[in-house]
């Protein structure tokens, strides 16, 4: 069967480019695209919510 | 689905004004997860504050707020509970806020067990100002006052108000970002004054400072030194040595204030 995979959106507009979504995720799923986070690779996410967890400013939503 | 924070904020108000990393907004998020998961309804929820990055909170709050005077808080929030004890009151400020100008109130919250929860953001700096060193800034560390070291010891905040007569005393970090929504949790459902103090980073007036190259080396040193109070068990001092405890720190049931006020009510009418 194949796994579902978690929707990841982020607000661009919130995002502050602080970097601690992309650091602290386990799998490194994010990185820094210019100032903000983006999906690198979905595929690896385990739906933790860490990086939702720590995101200051309220702009990275994680669906699992 | 993702938890919904926009229900708890008011609209139009993010972006926040804080700085990128800056650990005040994991402790907001973790706030909105808390008032969640006890159910507060926010018309019947006063948030209140002074003054300082982490008194902007209440602002972004979709609930009744009180943003007041520099370390003036517990005074306003008193008012409040006690002219309306069926509220839930919440008061959220920094280390310089609550134990500097505010120290005196903070005490005297927590000798009367007055039932309301206070959450100190504590980036032990003066974020706001640019960066004086604050009564929880440590020994020898650098601030715009400091410029050679602090020659002060630091309070131990949570200490202080366990020794003040707080009656629920639990503490966490900006790092450990899934227990500070159930340690607040835990303090709004605890009857009496509860005090939950967050550990968290101010990367522009701190970090820059005292050599963190990032906010990321902030957080990892949060991750290093905490140590939950069920695992310091089982440790040595010297183990302990430069660790931080975590988690419920202290629990008792005292009488508490607004319940004590009411019954000299009671007895004032009575003795007419
Ligand atoms: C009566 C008074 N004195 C001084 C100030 C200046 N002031 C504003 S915020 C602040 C310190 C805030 O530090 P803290 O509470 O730790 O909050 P942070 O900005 O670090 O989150 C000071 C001294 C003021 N606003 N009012
Ligand atoms: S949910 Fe976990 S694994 Fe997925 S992107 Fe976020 S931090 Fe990475
Ligand atoms: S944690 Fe949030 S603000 Fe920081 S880079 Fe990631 S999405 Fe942007
Ligand atoms: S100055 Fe410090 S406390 Fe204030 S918003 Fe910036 S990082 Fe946060
Ligand atoms: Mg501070």
């Amino acid at each position: 069967m194949e796994k579902k995979l978690p929707t990841i959106e982020i607000i661009e507009k919130y995002c502050k480019g602080c970097h601690i979504c992309v650091e602290f995720c386990p799998t490194k799923v994010l990185e820094m695209q210019g100032f903000v986070a983006a999906v690198k690779n979905l595929d690896a996410c385990i739906k933790c919510m860490q990086c939702e967890l720590r995101c200051p400013d309220f702009a990275i939503k994680v669906t699992p | 689905m993702a938890f919904d924070y926009d229900k708890y904020i008011r609209p139009g108000k993010l972006p926040h004004i804080w700085c990128p990393g800056c650990g005040h907004g994991i402790v907001m998020k973790g706030l909105i997860r808390a008032i969640d998961t006890v159910g507060l309804d926010t018309k019947n929820t006063a948030i209140v504050s002074g003054i300082g990055c982490a008194s902007r909170l209440p602002g972004y709050m979709d609930c009744c707020t009180l943003h007041t005077a520099h370390g003036r808080a517990a005074a306003f929030a008193t008012g409040v509970k006690m002219a309306k004890p069926e509220m839930d009151v919440i008061l959220v400020g920094g280390d310089g806020d609550g134990t500097a100008i505010g120290g005196n109130h903070f005490i005297h919250a927590c000798r009367r067990n007055i039932n309301m929860t206070y959450i100190i953001l504590n980036n032990k700096i003066y974020g706001m100002t640019g960066g004086q060193f604050s009564p929880a800034t440590p020994t020898g560390a650098k601030a715009s006052t400091t410029p050679y070291g602090n020659p002060d010891p630091a309070f131990d905040i949570a200490k202080l108000a366990i020794g003040a007569g707080a009656t629920f005393v639990a503490r966490g970090t900006s790092f450990h970002a899934n227990q500070i929504d159930k340690l607040i949790a835990e303090a709004i459902q605890h009857k009496g004054f509860s005090v939950v103090e967050i550990l968290d980073d101010c990367p522009t007036t701190y970090g820059r400072r005292n050599k963190f190259k990032s906010v990321i080396e902030m957080m990892n040193h949060l991750k290093d030194i905490a140590v939950p109070v069920k695992a310091a068990e089982k440790m040595s001092p010297e183990q302990l040595e430069g660790k931080i405890l975590t988690g419920v720190l202290f629990k008792e049931e005292r009488p508490e204030y607004t319940s004590e006020y009411a019954k000299l009510i009671e007895r004032a009418k009575a003795a007419k």
